[in-house]
């Protein structure tokens, strides 16, 4: 498994650069994984970055975009204006989560 | 008398029937099988009946004639599974009591789900589906008299049955339209939510290599939004747009609306389970057999097989009290037609993705992994035979439940 160094501390993460292991994130880390894809982090984004966190440390999986929407109550248009073109996979990026599935 | 209740008389309620069936002895269990009515329908083939390979009869037999005769099939709309008083109530208010209960009703298109689409005045016009009987039907009449334009191949979300339905539906037009003398008169455009043609990398580029070949384009990352019935395009949610003349869209895929309402299943109604054994994570007596589920693996036939026969294994434990220790590996096994009498075929599981090689037999095959060639488009064709014959009563077939690595390419993986 490689790791990087992510706001000047050495983290897991896979081949695509999503951290690997839940604790190693706060949300500094948070922050500098969305400056890394060029987002700017607002109230919103956090609303939607925190859910994720949640909604994963009791599901035990990434929520998909439809979950966000409808269990964390932010729409999905606004996902697309918050993290634009591949919301799940950059909300989960910044979240330091591995990207949803479903999509097997 | 303990009491096993299967849910669903399709492709797993009725393998998991027989084979349960033949598993428990009939002195001590009641095995019963509840389903709306008795259309059986062989689903592969609705990929085929628009294009006319395929009559509307040849896909429907009797529920009742695959399932054993010793077992009861009771006709009815599920309204709820009550799971705190181990019972289902039907739409009519029978009430139906069991000590352990199997979700099998699998998933549906619901076109509902995505505003325009069946609500815009086009659906079953210019706004077409395949994933039904009537949808199939409708789009063999549509496709005959088409006189050509732009046609879109679209996933509205994962996951779907069949994740290689649509790309077979594109091959397939491609083929159909040469035939007719009029491909120069066809664009035909596959829209996806995804980022390739397919889900898995080294498959997504043989897919996507064979989609260029014929002459198709690939919009990928295409989360949709709405279709605009009137003004024939597609919109996603980044505001991008696809038009079309004739849309082929795959609507969103849901479990049975009794499964939300008994608050059994997620935001698809899908039934969460543990992945290896399927049985729900909410209730030990409840297990969640084929589509119905929500296990990473693909929807499809040749999964809800090899899961079925890893799940009467551990059945046979849990009712005897011990643990239960076989576990399922996620295998699937599919077919893809690539049109011209040519097919490819792909074998994976949760962690192997599918990968170029011979099977079933390493070295030997005969046939070959993700290549195109007669044979495979055979081996689609006799699937129907084996589908009827051999995997509803649930006899064994010549291949392994657990997925082998024989003969693949495996040096694929790490060269990545």
């Amino acid at each position: 498994m490689p790791t990087t160094t992510i706001n000047g501390r050495d983290v897991a993460v896979d081949d695509e650069g999503f951290m690997t292991v839940y604790d190693e994130w706060d949300d500094s880390m948070g922050a500098a994984l969305a400056t890394a894809i060029g987002i700017e982090m607002t109230d919103e984004h956090w609303k939607a970055i925190h859910f994720l966190r949640e909604d994963f440390k009791a599901q035990g999986e990434t929520p998909t975009i439809r979950r966000v929407s409808t269990a964390g109550g932010i729409d999905t248009k606004q996902l697309f204006v918050l993290f634009p073109k591949k919301p799940a996979k950059k909300m989960a990026y910044i979240a330091g989560l591995p990207k949803p599935h479903g999509c097997v | 008398m303990r009491k096993l209740l299967i849910l669903g008389g399709g492709t797993a309620g009725t393998m998991t029937a027989n084979k349960l069936h033949r598993a428990l002895p009939e002195s001590e269990w009641e095995v019963t099988v509840v389903d709306a009515d008795d259309n059986h329908r062989y689903q592969p083939g609705y990929l085929f009946m628009p294009f006319g390979t395929y009559r509307p009869d040849q896909v429907t037999r009797s529920r009742r004639k695959y399932v054993n005769k010793h077992v009861p099939l009771v006709y009815g709309e599920i309204d709820t599974v009550l799971p705190d008083e181990n019972a289902v109530v039907l739409a009519d208010g029978r009430r139906l009591d069991y000590d352990f209960l199997i979700i099998a009703t699998g998933v549906t298109p619901r076109p509902d789900q995505t505003p325009g689409m069946l609500d815009g005045g086009e659906w079953r016009r210019s706004v077409h589906e395949f994933y039904s009987y009537d949808g199939s039907v409708a789009l063999a009449d549509k496709l005959r008299e088409w006189p050509g334009g732009r046609l879109v191949i679209h996933i509205t979300e994962m996951p779907i049955k069949c994740p290689v339905a649509p790309l077979e539906f594109a091959f397939l037009a491609d083929a159909y339209f040469k035939d007719k003398g009029m491909r120069d008169k066809v664009e035909i455009t596959y829209v996806t939510p995804l980022d390739a043609a397919f889900t898995k990398p080294i498959a997504a580029e043989a897919f996507g290599n064979t989609l260029e070949e014929k002459g198709i384009t690939v919009v990928p990352d295409f989360m949709i939004e709405s279709v605009d019935a009137e003004g024939r395009r597609i919109v996603a949610y980044d505001e991008t747009e696809v038009p079309f003349d004739l849309l082929v869209t795959i609507p969103l895929n849901m479990g049975a609306d009794y499964v939300g309402r008994s608050g059994l299943g997620n935001d698809l109604n899908l039934v969460p389970v543990d992945k290896f054994t399927q049985q729900a994570k909410a209730h030990d007596n409840i297990f969640a057999l084929g589509d119905a589920n929500d296990i990473p693996a693909s929807k499809a036939g040749s999964v809800a097989h090899f899961e079925v026969d890893v799940f009467v294994e551990n059945f046979v434990q849990l009712i005897a009290g011990e643990a239960m220790t076989h576990k399922f590996d996620g295998h699937a096994n599919c077919f893809i037609e690539t049109g011209d009498g040519k097919a490819m075929l792909i074998d994976f599981n949760y962690d192997t993705e599918p990968l170029p090689g011979k099977f079933p037999y390493g070295g030997l095959g005969p046939m070959g992994l993700l290549k195109e060639s007669h044979l495979n488009h055979l081996g689609k064709l006799a699937f129907k035979w084996v589908y009827w014959n051999m995997l509803m009563p649930g006899r064994p077939l010549p291949l392994s439940t657990a997925m082998s690595l024989s003969g693949k390419q495996t040096e694929l993986i790490d060269a990545k």
